[in-house]
């Protein structure tokens, strides 16, 4: 069933609407378990969309194993969506910077409490985000070292490539993920793919995941396919290639590839010298997790970053 | 005069933006002033240089007092002031949310880093700085409760009032706490504009500075007394939302005094044309902060008041 989670007037004949898609068991009570899902809260994140999709559309293929409620939050930055903008429109404020917001707040701040008011209560949360236009990302789950006692065990089921224990960046307080946290809904912050585009394969490996932790939790008792292990890093294995030069970057390797230390990773050219300006060499091995798209680059753009610490296994070739 | 460069941002395609900082006197690390982080802060740039030719002219005449040095600094990002953007590159980035800064770390880092290594030993720090939200404010110093704010050395700026803002986790990377957090003495100048230059609001902030480097012993300047500062906590200005969209007409002006029950603004309907919502004052008040864009949402804020203190 779809409803409004909260509703905003416009300037000029339109609302901004928060829309949550509640699939429940048949008959529930209310008092069943309850997974809450969300996605969108920057605009330009779309990997999502084909998660909340793809997830719907199972459970309607197969309403009678679920035995819970599913409440699922395709969007909730609207108007960055239809402008490709990872911001709130107008407003050029990070959405993911204002929770947990407040009811007496301006516009978006009450969006903001009002979203986080219709999911207090679950018993787990999955917010999820697609990096952003300038680098790809491997499946991964990202928790703030704060909570990893709760989080971990749920993070494990989730069928990602990695854990990413105190990702800065996507912990910072005035999340939605960590305003979460501290109300006590467990919650967890999904990272995969690329901004801008859907990846169906992560989605689908995502998507198994949750069905996976669904099933955990009592929430799902149909069948479900097996997990891989994640590699559980915290920020002293993750190592960071920056550029020192601006320039064209060009990658020598895959996404997702293994590198060996002193490998080559790529380089940064010059285009109107025809020179190379930096060539990136791996400064230890490990399985390459980010690696940037965008190739147009000012120095200090982010190029790869690695996970060291990890065996190589056939999976990672 | 000498013309330092503060920090280099190489490009392919465009010539280097070179953050350039104007230093007068020679001694102690006085004072730095400081310019837009942001694109559109065209009020502030106006500000920095009317600082920079005025100095000029004071150290000209001998009035840098000797053993004091003061940085002017009058723009940091000057790339996106050329494509009228308000944040840093196509990631657009904040500058002013990554201080201290990181010469490891992304592009918009090191450039708040590299800055921040330069005035980071100064000991008075002014920003021209300007508020995430559009609107028009009543000139302001603003200080950081960092526990090392000082509002009686605010005072000296003769501005009509000065605004202590309790931190939230995101104030904690702006300039104006870091530099707090290193000891300067930290404020944060607001004028009533930022995408437009208001000549008599920028003078009123030249002035300032002027006033308050000349009282903390820095230049020797005559300046007008300006005013006696009332101190204000954030917290205790009311905040007074619209319940409807539409088009925002506004009644009142920054710096006006209004009375409980007063007609502040009206809500237009868009198609009808019909006031769809009258706000009234909800208590005697100055108006601290409009909101100045036409058009409005829902929830928006449209005023904010400080609760006039009566005698
Ligand atoms: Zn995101």
């Amino acid at each position: 069933m779809v409803s409004k989670v909260c509703s905003v007037e416009l300037p000029v004949g339109e609302h901004l609407v928060i829309y949550k898609n509640r699939i429940a068991c048949e008959n529930a009570s209310g008092r069943e378990g309850r997974i809450a899902v969300v996605s969108g809260i920057h605009g330009d994140e779309l990997e999502g969309q084909y998660v909340c999709y793809e997830m719907t559309r199972r459970l309607k293929e197969h309403p009678e194993y679920l035995k819970g409620i599913v409440d699922i939050y395709p969007q909730l930055n609207p108007l960055g969506i239809d402008m490709a903008r990872r911001n709130i429109p107008n407003l050029e404020m990070d959405m993911n910077r204002i929770f947990p917001g407040s009811a007496q707040g301006a516009f978006m701040e009450r969006v903001a409490a009002a979203v986080i008011d219709d999911i207090v209560g679950a018993d787990v949360c999955l917010d999820v985000h697609a990096s952003d236009m300038y680098v790809r990302e491997i499946p991964q789950v990202r928790i703030s070292s704060e909570f990893v006692q709760k989080l971990l065990p749920f993070a494990k089921l989730l069928n990602t490539d990695m854990i990413w224990l105190n990702a800065s960046a996507t912990v910072h307080e005035s999340t939605l993920a960590h305003s979460l946290n501290m109300l006590g809904v467990p919650t967890l912050v999904v990272e995969m793919g690329l901004g801008m585009r859907v990846n169906r394969e992560y989605g689908n490996q995502v998507v198994d995941g949750i069905f996976n932790l669904m099933h955990e939790m009592g929430l799902w008792t149909g069948p479900v396919s097996t997990v891989r292990e994640p590699a559980v890093s915290t920020d002293g294995e993750v190592e960071f290639i920056r550029a020192e030069y601006a320039g064209i970057f060009l990658p020598d390797i895959a996404h997702q590839h293994y590198v060996q230390k002193g490998e080559k990773i790529g380089e940064i050219v010059d285009v109107m010298t025809g020179t190379v300006k930096q060539e990136i060499r791996a400064g230890k091995a490990g399985i390459v997790f980010t690696l940037r798209e965008y190739p147009f680059v000012y120095e200090g753009a982010l190029l790869a970053r690695i996970l060291t610490e990890v065996e190589m296994c056939e999976e990672n070739l | 005069m000498f013309v330092d460069e503060i920090y280099r941002v190489e490009a392919p395609y465009r010539e280097p933006m070179v953050v350039k900082g104007y230093r007068f006197g020679k001694g102690d690390k006085a004072a730095c002033i400081l310019g837009p982080m942001r694109g559109n802060e065209i009020q502030q740039l106006y500000i920095c240089s009317q600082l920079v030719r005025v100095l000029k002219e004071l150290e000209g005449n001998g009035c840098i007092s000797s053993g004091k040095e003061v940085l002017v600094i009058p723009v940091i990002n000057s790339y996106a002031m050329n494509v009228g953007k308000r944040f840093w590159g196509v990631e657009d980035v904040d500058i002013n949310r990554r201080f201290p800064g990181n010469s490891y770390g992304e592009t918009a880092a090191r450039i708040a880093g590299g800055v921040f290594e330069k005035i980071k030993d100064y000991s008075y720090g002014i920003q021209l700085a300007s508020f995430y939200m559009t609107g028009e404010f009543v000139p302001h110093v603003r200080m950081m409760e960092t526990g090392y704010q000082n509002t009686s050395l605010a005072n000296l700026f003769g501005l009509p009032y000065v605004v202590v803002r309790k931190p939230k986790p995101i104030d904690t990377k702006t300039l104006n706490y870091n530099w707090q957090d290193e000891m300067t003495a930290a404020f944060s100048l607001y004028t009533n504009k930022n995408t437009e230059v208001d000549e008599a609001s920028a003078n009123q902030a030249v002035a300032a500075v002027l006033r308050f480097l000349t009282r903390m012993g820095i230049i020797r300047y005559e300046s007008h007394s300006g005013y006696i500062s009332h101190v204000i906590m954030e917290e205790d200005l009311s905040n007074i939302h619209v319940n409807c969209g539409g088009i925002f007409r506004g009644l009142v002006k920054a710096g006006e005094d209004v009375r409980y029950g007063h007609k502040m603004a009206e809500i237009i309907d868009p198609y009808e044309g019909n006031v769809k919502e009258t706000i009234v004052a909800p208590t005697d008040g100055i108006v601290f902060f409009t909101h100045t864009e036409d058009l409005i949402t829902e929830n928006d804020m449209a005023y904010r008041l400080i609760h006039r203190l009566h005698a």
